[in-house]
């Protein structure tokens, strides 16, 4: 119970921290680099949610939200840099 | 004056939406385990046809969810070849990463397909083995391979479109036999799973990289 505090701790701590740094600073790298700390804080809290105690097995569900969630994140900030680049090329002409 | 008040303004909020959410959270956890979806999905799995529950989730009960993401991965490819030609290659790895190329991507192709065989019944699966055949295509990248080992034209759109090809004509072929879609029969269940989740692999494996390469690769713009 102890350790689940921690972690959701953490995870609305990482969470706040990305909110803000998407929020103070202009340049979009930044913002995009904040956008996924705030999705580490949200894996990091549901995987918490997936304990269920000692003896039975986490919970498979979120689990399964979360291995899919990890790999859309990096595909949209992979579509997120690409449209940053073009945008970075229109402004040098 | 003003930015100074308003960063005061914004952490003061944040600080107490935390507070408020960590409250919400400790409780819903004080109420102990309970009946959650978790008990539903492990009565299921003898049902799925695969013993890894993350698994059974992931190509069975959710099945519905998981190729929709298919899609949302293939929807970022089409957005990231639009957006323009990818930046050239690096320049030729030296000999010593040339030579750790030569080991490490042979390796980490044979662990992904471990990794997708295995995930039938322990942890492991079609994105795990995805994101390795996607790393030795980002190795592959770094050491100076401008495509990142993709195939060109034709065959990449044919690897960026299996997964979701996979899962759809699955769906649609149980669909005609009398099945509801993505209702796996038990006694085939397993292989169909198996063979979605190697065409996932493969779409994920090189839609990965692909996305690593960061545009178009074989037109006229690349170098």
């Amino acid at each position: 119970m102890m350790t689940q505090g921690l972690y959701i701790a953490a995870g609305l701590l990482l969470f706040f921290l990305g909110l803000w740094s998407f929020i103070m600073h202009a340049p979009v790298l930044r913002k995009l680099i904040a956008l996924n700390v705030m999705g580490s804080g949200v894996f990091l809290i549901f995987v918490t949610f997936a304990y269920r105690g000692q003896e039975a097995a986490p919970d498979p569900v979120p689990h399964a939200l979360v291995l899919t969630g990890i790999v859309v994140a990096v595909s949209a900030t992979a579509l997120a840099l690409a449209l940053w680049r073009r945008l970075e090329d229109q402004d040098g002409d | 004056m003003t930015p100074t008040l308003g960063r005061i303004l914004f952490a003061s909020l944040f600080a107490i939406l935390g507070g408020l959410l960590f409250w919400a959270f400790t409780v819903a956890l004080l109420e102990g385990p309970p009946e959650r979806l978790a008990v539903i999905a492990a009565d299921a799995i003898p049902l799925s046809g695969v013993s890894n529950p993350v698994t059974s989730v992931l190509l069975n009960f959710r099945a519905y969810d998981t190729l929709l993401e298919m899609a949302v991965l293939l929807a970022a490819l089409l957005g990231i070849w639009a957006a323009g030609p990818a930046s050239p290659g690096f320049e030729r790895a030296g000999i010593v990463f040339a030579s750790l190329t030569d080991w490490l991507v042979p390796l980490l192709i044979l662990a992904a397909g471990y990794l997708l065989w295995v995930g039938g019944h322990a942890p492991g699966g079609a994105f795990q083995a995805g994101a390795l055949l996607a790393a030795a295509g980002v190795v592959l990248r770094l050491s100076g391979q401008a495509d990142a080992g993709l195939p060109r034209g034709v065959w990449l759109r044919a690897l960026a479109v299996a997964g979701l090809a996979a899962f759809v004509l699955v769906g649609l072929g149980l669909l005609v036999i009398g099945q509801g879609f993505l209702t796996y029969p038990l006694a085939h269940a397993k292989w169909l799973i198996l063979s979605i989740e190697t065409a996932a692999t493969l779409a994920i494996g090189a839609t990965l990289a692909a996305a690593y390469v960061g545009g178009r690769v074989g037109d006229e713009g690349s170098a």
